[in-house]
């Protein structure tokens, strides 16, 4: 029996490879069926910078033959997927949705592109991000915001924008994020899609366009919790071209299961549930706390008074990062040169000030600020030292739990042109988020539930450095407990 | 009042390491501009350093050859400004946890000897090269990511001997550990010159300058020199010093400001995150202190000891590493150790000199000195016919021995020929064969040298000398 093309779309990573294995669909008849929809929706919702449909159709043709011929047998093989593009695709540009890259094409593939390629699956096209990935609204885009698939009047969150509305959107079954401070969970929760933030280190970060290198992670976004696993155990793994990847840490995808949580134990910090959370998101959390015991974890309160420099350490970090690592857009060798500049100066000023928007270059400025001499004691050294305090308070509260359960957001997605005047309230959202980034541990945003204006509402869950499979598989049980 | 001068020096050399320091294109001087390049050391977007690991051990190496503490877990930092040559528009360095501190080295000078001490030694990436032609400025990135060693003194230094006698010792240490080759010229050694001055016995330090584009000894020694007259005279004149970046004009052999400290770059160190930080084991700097070579000061040591030799001589035969191969590759094959030395010291040196040929591409083979030495030892040519063989194998690289008997420079050893030309000689110099009855000892040289010119030099001037005074008497 042949498969409808609305029906393609609506399977998971997972079930459409299974069809694709068992001949169900060919390999073309999955990428068409989201580039028809990509077609229909993309305008509307401006999900994708850069659509591949010939380079996909040709792909598709090649995956076919080589599944065929039992040459390609990756588990996703045959799966479409789309990249945020601040991932680096050989020969498709990379823009960072930027003016500065707007024409930039890499001559070479991130790691993890290598390795999606490898396992046989088709990039559909390059996702549309806030800028440089600075954003939590998607707003700060050169080319437009994305629009929230449940609602187009509000925002799909940010950075990954494009990646949550697209994978909410059926315009691609699973996509390829990155998360400094929550931009793959983020907007995953904003859109009502899961988003998974892997271990600092476990997944290879060459070729993914730095923004601030030491928080920054390649993410999944996913219809569930089973295609976030699958799709990790392609792209993790170490890499000798990334000397912050570990060389050790190797994913055990057949011990992910949704099974009993009988025996976990969940913490639920205290100040989580001070710092101006929205009923809707406060009622959620607390419901999903019930559903994990449902499925038999206990849930326990513990404090974290650590919490409130998690913010303050985030962005003195990420910008004194992101000023070093966007120098490099000067105008000199690659993207966007002032055609005004008269003077070797005017070129590297000029260049800058017209090729980054508002937002990057304000956390250029800061990030500047606190690296500078006489301020990088004050700020950048005991942001360092609050890092460090983060990680040690969650590995001291990961003796005693197995997962720590949090909201995504203090609030469900924004109404679109209402956060970039109130940057400091954007900052201060990221609460939930860039502890994890910090502490350098995985987590994952699920959804849970729908506020009062039918806006998805999300939950995190975080567990201990490397604990993947343990994560996936807790949530891959509450996944399917909310389905029932 | 009287002045003295305080100097240090920023000492940069390029590794010879086959690749850079983070990416695997080769490192090697020269090359067509932008071949030796890929994305990494181009800055490109999204690309991350991979440290080489002969790097760090050539960091060690030295470090451990200038006794320096080794930095157990050493870190990389970020040093940010914009240049078109700098593609990342950061330089990969070490601010904070440098791989190598508190080492020292020992000079001599006229003075005698001192300590110069070692602050730290630190691996850091080179920029690229900006090429300024009439349409324009063009950037050659192959020097991009070629791995350098910053080594900076204490200010221990009180005049440009000393500067000198130190950059020599570095270099032969550096030479002889294989870690760099040390070029002036080519720019693989750079040093920097900071200097200030004091009234003498003065505790403080004054207001330091820093001179750059500094490309031979030659440069160094009048720089410090010029620096510390002009400094000198701007305080007696009521003048205050300027902290300054100077460039020194080696055709006009002074030097220029460059920019105001003050107006200086902030450079926003921090620690690169894209570098974890890199534990050196026990193992990792024994293995490597265990196969140190002998350097040079031991090795001087040794020669004085073992071979007699002057502290000079074994200054000059051990102070490069090309000279010193040369003469140890001939050793093995000779037993006269002091022999050799002297034909290396006479004549090797100045068939060098008077060719212009840099040690290091010395044509000679140590086999066609040796063989010479025993020829000469044996009596099969004499120390001149030795001489101008060793020319031709220098200069046409003959075969020492083939050379000899196609041109027929063995030495006659028939007694009878020999005795004939002395005779001949005696009869055609009346002159000096009365002189020298009367007494002149000086006419005998003169009848040795026409017996030899009547023997065409292939005879053994003593026992001409010995035939000459026999018949004479």
């Amino acid at each position: 029996m042949r498969c409808g093309m609305n029906d393609i779309t609506k399977m998971t990573a997972l079930e459409l490879s299974a069809a694709i294995r068992q001949k169900k669909i060919s390999v073309t008849e999955a990428v068409n069926a989201y580039l028809d929809n990509i077609e229909k929706l993309n305008p509307e919702l401006n999900c994708y910078i850069t659509v591949c449909r010939d380079e996909a159709l040709s792909r598709a043709a090649e995956v076919q033959s080589g599944i065929d011929s039992g040459r390609i047998c990756g588990r996703l093989a045959g799966v479409p997927i789309a990249i945020k593009d601040n991932i680096c695709t050989k020969g498709i540009k990379t823009t960072c949705a930027s003016k500065m890259l707007e024409n930039f094409v890499a001559p070479y593939n991130a790691t993890v592109i290598d390795r999606i390629n490898a396992e046989g699956m088709i990039i559909l096209g390059k996702l549309n991000m806030d800028e440089f990935a600075m954003g939590s609204t998607g707003e700060t885009s050169y080319f437009g915001s994305v629009k929230n698939p449940v609602n187009p009047e509000r925002s799909a969150g940010g950075s990954s924008s494009g990646a949550a509305a697209a994978v909410a959107a059926e315009l691609a079954p699973i996509a390829l994020g990155s998360d400094t401070g929550g931009s793959v969970r983020q907007p995953a929760s904003y859109c009502g899609v899961t988003g998974l933030k892997p271990t600092y280190s476990a997944v290879s970060r060459y070729g993914l366009i730095a923004y601030a290198s030491s928080l920054d992670q390649i993410g999944i976004i996913g219809k569930n919790s089973a295609d976030c696993a699958a799709l990790f155990d392609v792209i993790s793994g170490a890499d000798e071209r990334d000397m912050t990847c570990s060389k050790e840490f190797a994913f055990d995808y057949n011990s992910v299961r949704a099974e009993n949580l009988s025996g976990k134990r969940i913490g639920i910090a205290n100040e989580f549930l001070n710092v101006g959370l929205s009923p809707a998101v406060k009622q959620n959390l607390l419901d999903s706390a019930k559903r994990f015991e449902t499925l038999g974890a206990s849930i326990d309160y513990f404090d974290l008074p650590e919490l409130k420099y998690a913010v303050p350490a985030y962005y003195v970090i990420a910008c004194a990062e992101a000023s070093s690592n966007l120098a490099r857009y000067d105008g000199v060798r690659f993207g966007h040169r002032s055609e005004a500049a008269k003077t070797l100066d005017e070129m590297f000023v000029f260049s800058r000030s017209e090729g980054l928007g508002d937002e990057v270059r304000r956390r250029i400025m800061l990030g500047s600020f606190v690296l500078s001499q006489g301020y990088y004691d004050a700020y950048y050294k005991k942001a360092v030292t609050a890092k460090q305090l983060i990680t040690k308070a969650f590995e001291k509260a990961f003796e005693r739990y197995d997962f720590i359960l949090s909201p995504v957001t203090p609030d469900t997605a924004p109404v679109l042109g209402e956060s970039l005047g109130n940057p400091l309230k954007m900052y201060l959202s990221d609460i939930y988020t860039v502890t994890a980034n910090l502490a350098g541990i995985p987590a994952v945003s699920l959804p849970c539930g729908y506020d009062g204006n039918g806006m998805p509402v999300g939950i995190q869950l975080m567990a201990k450095r490397f604990g993947e499979a343990e994560l996936l598989s807790a949530a891959t049980a509450f996944g399917k407990e909310a389905d029932l | 009042m009287s002045f003295e001068t305080v100097i240090g020096l920023e000492v940069h050399v390029e590794l010879l390491s086959e690749t850079k320091v983070f990416c695997t294109c080769k490192s090697e001087f020269g090359g067509k501009p932008n071949t030796r390049i890929c994305e990494i050391c181009t800055g490109m977007p999204g690309t991350l350093p991979r440290l080489n690991e002969k790097v760090v051990e050539f960091a060690v190496k030295t470090g451990l050859a200038t006794d320096c503490e080794i930095t157990k877990i050493t870190r990389f930092d970020r040093k940010n400004y914009f240049y078109p040559d700098l593609p990342k528009a950061y330089q990969i360095s070490q601010l904070y946890l440098p791989i190598c501190r508190n080492g020292h080295i020992e000079i001599k000078t006229e003075n005698g000897k001192k300590i110069i001490g070692i602050h730290e030694i630190h691996i850091e990436e080179d920029a690229g090269k900006l090429i300024h032609t009439e349409s324009g400025t063009l950037i050659d990135c192959n020097r991009c990511g070629v791995p350098l060693l910053e080594i900076v003194t204490e200010p221990d230094f009180s005049g440009a001997d000393e500067v000198i006698a130190f950059l020599e010792a570095l270099r032969s240490t550096l030479t002889y550990l294989g870690v760099s080759d040390c070029k002036m010229q080519e720019g693989s050694m750079r040093a920097d010159v900071n200097l200030s001055v004091r009234s003498a016995g003065s505790r403080e330090l004054g207001t330091r300058t820093e001179m750059k584009n500094l490309n031979s000894f030659h440069d160094i020694a009048d720089a410090v020199k010029s620096e510390a007259a002009r400094q000198i005279a701007l305080i007696k004149s009521g003048e205050a010093v300027i902290q300054q970046t100077r460039r020194w004009d080696a055709d006009k052999r002074e030097s220029y400001a460059m920019r105001s400290k003050e107006a200086a770059n902030d450079y926003r160190y921090f620690p690169e995150p894209d570098i974890p930080p890199i534990d050196i084991s026990e193992s990792f700097i024994n293995r490597i202190n265990s196969a140190l070579p002998e350097l040079p000061a031991a090795k001087k040591q040794r020669y004085m000891n073992e071979l007699g030799l002057s502290g000079y001589d074994a200054s000059v035969l051990t102070n490069d590493i090309y000279i010193v191969s040369f003469f140890e590759a001939a050793l093995k094959d000779c037993n006269s150790p002091k022999e050799v030395a002297n034909w290396v010291l006479g004549e090797v040196l100045r068939l060098l000199k008077d060719s212009g040929t840099d040690s290091k591409s010395n044509p000679l083979k140590p086999e066609a000195l040796v063989k010479i030495i025993e020829m000469v030892q044996s009596g099969k040519i004499n120390r001149n016919t030795g001489k101008t063989v060793l020319e031709k194998a220098f200069y046409d690289g003959v075969d020492v021995e083939r050379y000899i008997s196609e041109n027929g420079l063995s030495l006659i050893t028939d007694s009878d020929v020999i005795e004939s030309s002395v005779e001949a000689v005696i009869a055609g110099n009346e002159k000096s064969v009365t002189d020298y009855k009367r007494g002149k000892t000086a006419a005998l040289g003169y009848l040795v040298g026409q017996t030899m010119k009547a023997l065409g030099g292939r005879a053994d001037a003593n026992e001409i000398q010995k035939l000459l005074r026999e018949l004479l008497n």
